[in-house]
């Protein structure tokens, strides 16, 4: 198995991190030809600015080719910018939330939802199908509205903050912030069940 | 709690690696720095360079200024204080900025004392020549550190010293056995504990940005090459013939800091680039401001 990650922007060497701790072969993503030479069975979309990404993503050409992927099935584990890349709409976003991000997810975020620096915080919350974990939310956003097909995993006072639509998997937290590992797992085992059912 | 948000300050800071500050001083070239890429702006009046020209005192900008970049954008948006003016840093503090850069750029308001930064809620990113001034810093509660480098010349040649600097004595730190760190502390003038951190693991506890005098795609992929976890660019964006393409390149270059052939394709036709000074032309070196 080998996890490709997002890597134009952003804590990606934190997820990094993650993945050797268990043991996971990963590479990283900054431009087209990582996509042609490579393959791999899972992507991370990190934390980061997801107005960079977005923009980095259209500049480098990996925009089309990582969207064809991720429709076509591929597991994808995003957080904090990350979900906002996934994220149908952006509440109050300026432009086309389809041209400049991947809105591959049916859901609505809202982006700085707890506004600036001042309003970041910690606290141990329960993930469904995870159980309890440390949730560092930095600038976080939140999932103000859910499409149908959409499964919540986690709320913070009556915010998702967790949810998972098929093959896609966003937290609106930093797991890979913590020293637990509980999240990637949870997104590896998505990852090996995809691999099964393609073999 | 105080240690959970210093905690939650240094995680900002992750959060911008691999990224681009980029100086502004108007909230429309705040979106042109948001558009182009910029991973946070920097809010002050005057650019360095400009800051330089003019001489004079030059101190905080006026918080409605920086207020207006703050509703332009959605990226972090930092501001300057004088090093050691904590009611400058209260004032941003009052006005929920993102991160506070004790900075050189401008007049210095205590020439021993900077601020306790550690008596804050937000985020303090201060500059530093060499690993001992980094870990004064750090000791003081900066969340992030960033090479002083000269601000406002369009000179890379100081901020490359001062990576090297850093990266070097961090090297020797780790080479020396345990009983050797209390002299090293001392000689470093820096807490014993954090040299300790060094030793152990070859970098410093928070994330280290390079600035002062980065104008290229080059200069930018060279602070990389040798160690930086980002960039700032102040004038060198704004100063330049064709700020947005300057710009944009200069974010491309960060994320592809290691592939010379998009190094080469980023550098053409950006238009020119700032005139720059060289450090023997220049009268006020910023970085002996504050050790």
């Amino acid at each position: 198995m080998k996890i490709g990650i997002l890597a134009v922007q952003g804590a990606f060497a934190e997820h990094e991190r993650c993945l050797e701790k268990l043991g996971i072969t990963f590479m990283e993503i900054r431009k087209a030809e990582d996509l042609q030479n490579h393959s791999f069975d899972g992507l991370i979309l990190p934390g980061g600015e997801s107005t960079v990404m977005g923009k980095l993503l259209h500049d480098l050409e990996l925009f089309e080719p990582m969207k064809a992927m991720i429709k076509n099935g591929l597991p994808v584990f995003g957080t904090c910018a990350g979900l906002l890349l996934l994220a149908k709409s952006i509440e109050n976003a300026e432009g086309n939330q389809e041209d400049s991000h991947f809105a591959c997810m049916d859901m609505v975020a809202k982006r700085n939802a707890y506004g600036r620096q001042l309003g970041s915080f910690s606290l141990i919350g329960e993930m469904e199908g995870v159980g309890k974990i440390p949730m560092v939310f930095i600038r976080a956003p939140y999932i103000a509205a859910l499409g149908k097909g959409v499964t919540p995993l986690a709320e913070v006072e009556g915010k998702i903050v967790a949810a998972r639509e098929g093959n896609l998997l966003v937290t609106a937290f930093h797991p890979e912030l913590t020293e637990n590992l509980a999240v990637h797992k949870y997104f590896l085992q998505m990852v090996e069940n995809r691999r099964e059912s393609l073999h | 709690m105080v240690e959970n948000r210093y905690e939650l300050n240094k995680n900002l800071a992750q959060m911008l690696k691999g990224g681009v500050i980029m100086d502004v001083t108007t909230p429309e070239q705040a979106k042109i720095a948001e558009k182009a890429g910029a991973c946070a702006v920097m809010a002050l009046e005057r650019i360095p360079a400009d800051i330089r020209a003019a001489g004079g005192v030059s101190r905080m900008s006026d918080p409605a200024m920086i207020k207006g970049i703050q509703d332009a954008v959605s990226i972090p948006v930092m501001a300057k204080v004088r090093i050691g003016h904590f009611v400058e840093a209260q004032i941003l503090e009052a006005i929920d900025i993102d991160y506070i850069d004790e900075s050189e750029v401008l007049s210095p308001a205590d020439d021993r004392l900077h601020i306790d930064k550690s008596k804050f809620s937000v985020p303090f990113v201060c500059g530093a020549k060499d690993l001992g001034e980094a870990l004064r810093r750090i000791g003081e509660g900066a969340a992030m550190i960033r090479t002083k480098g000269e601000p406002g010349t369009g000179d890379i040649i100081q901020a490359v010293r001062h990576m090297r600097m850093i990266t070097g004595e961090m090297a020797r730190l780790q080479a020396l056995s345990e009983d050797e760190l209390y002299q090293a502390a001392k000689e470093l003038a820096a807490p014993l504990d954090l040299v300790r951190y060094v030793h152990d693991n070859g970098k410093l506890p928070v994330v280290n940005f390079a600035a002062g005098g980065v104008a290229t795609p080059a200069d930018a992929a060279l602070m990389m090459q040798l160690g930086a976890e980002g960039v700032f660019v102040g004038s060198g964006i704004f100063k330049s013939g064709n700020p947005e393409k300057r710009a944009a390149a200069i974010v491309q270059a960060v994320t592809n800091y290691q592939d010379p052939k998009i190094l080469a394709k980023l550098s053409e036709n950006l238009g020119e680039a700032m005139v720059g000074i060289n450090e023997q032309e220049i009268e006020l070196l910023m970085a002996e401001r504050g050790k």
